[in-house]
């Protein structure tokens, strides 16, 4: 790859497939947080809990961006 | 015009070559050889501090014992509850401390390389995720009273049970550690290549020979700033495992849905 072409386009759609994957998951974790700092505004006391519920929340919402980036790979 | 092209980083990185006993069964490369030296690291620090443990502790010692409390505190105690977790405690803080140091190594200068972006370790953490799970609920129940605690929620209509069923065998015996293990794999892996790649941008950029050279700067602190962001990934891909595993094990072990 010339280093000074500073912009392509090639490949395949697994170009702009992980594109596409981040929109989905980037929506879902944004809801996630929100809805876990507005429920700490409400119950300050219960931080702790709230924050292992959300991280629960985002880790089985961005596998599926993850498997994007796997997929990509192994498929680009 | 000229200057050094940066490296392009590429799946190949992550397969350097053997530098002993190639061609064999032992091939040991890289990867290995962090590894190695992680175990090392952690086993003697380890045992020096466990073989030296006061009742007031030293520097050391105490970050060893917030970190396991950490564990307790913030992990054990929000899902498994701390009277029943007790029973899992070792694993889990074993857990943590295993795949806190493996991935830390990716960001220590000199290693580099992540232990835990080689597909082997995600999965045997993994694997190892699955027994302890299955084992405590088989435990508990005995092989079908799990398979139906865990695959037929009491409380849904008949024909649901139809769909359900498989969707949440296959979740069980497939999709709960193979998603810990690409979870894990993959922000490691794309965390190494997102830092090859802003820190090989900060020479490209650096090398270059053009007025580009005045924004290599910026380049470079932002370079920075995704070493610090690796640092971070690191501890919280850690973190992600063990509480899932907590959670996994507690789906196995609780009394009503």
């Amino acid at each position: 790859m010339d280093p000074m072409i500073l912009s392509e386009l090639s490949g395949n759609v697994a170009s702009v497939g992980y594109g596409l994957a981040a929109i989905g998951p980037g929506i879902g974790i944004g809801i996630i947080v929100g809805k876990t700092a507005e429920a700490t505004a409400r119950q300050p006391e219960l931080r702790g809990q709230l924050q292992s519920t959300m991280f629960i929340g985002i880790a089985f919402t961005e596998i599926l961006t993850l498997l994007a980036i796997v997929t990509g790979l192994l498929f680009g | 015009m000229g200057g050094l092209i940066p490296h392009v980083p590429t799946l190949d990185d992550f397969f350097p070559p053997n530098f002993l006993f190639d061609g064999t069964w032992f091939e040991f490369n890289r990867v290995q050889l962090v590894r190695l030296i992680v175990l090392a690291v952690v086993l003697i620090a380890m045992c020096v501090l466990a073989s030296r443990a006061k009742l007031v502790p030293g520097r050391a010692q105490s970050i060893i014992e917030l970190m396991m409390e950490f564990v307790n505190n913030t992990i054990i105690a929000n899902t498994l509850g701390l009277r029943e977790g007790k029973r899992f405690a070792p694993f889990l803080i074993t857990l943590f401390f295993f795949l806190l140091s493996m991935n830390l190594a990716g960001v220590v200068p000199g290693l580099n390389l992540a232990g835990t972006s080689v597909i082997g370790l995600p999965l045997l953490a993994a694997l190892w995720t699955f027994v302890v799970y299955v084992a405590a609920g088989v435990k508990k129940r005995g092989v079908f009273g799990y398979l139906k605690h865990e695959t037929a929620p009491a409380g849904v209509p008949k024909p649901i049970y139809l769909l359900l069923v498989p969707i949440e065998f296959l979740q069980v015996v497939l999709i709960r550690w193979a998603s810990l293990t690409i979870r894990l794999l993959a922000n490691m892996v794309a965390g190494h290549i997102m830092l090859v790649v802003f820190i090989g941008l900060t020479q490209g950029l650096l090398l270059s020979g053009t007025w580009l050279v005045a924004i290599s700067p910026f380049a470079g602190a932002l370079a920075i700033g995704i070493y610090g962001f690796e640092i971070f990934v690191a501890g919280l891909q850690a973190f992600i495992f063990t509480i899932l595993a907590a959670v996994y094990i507690q789906m196995a072990t609780s009394d009503e849905h």
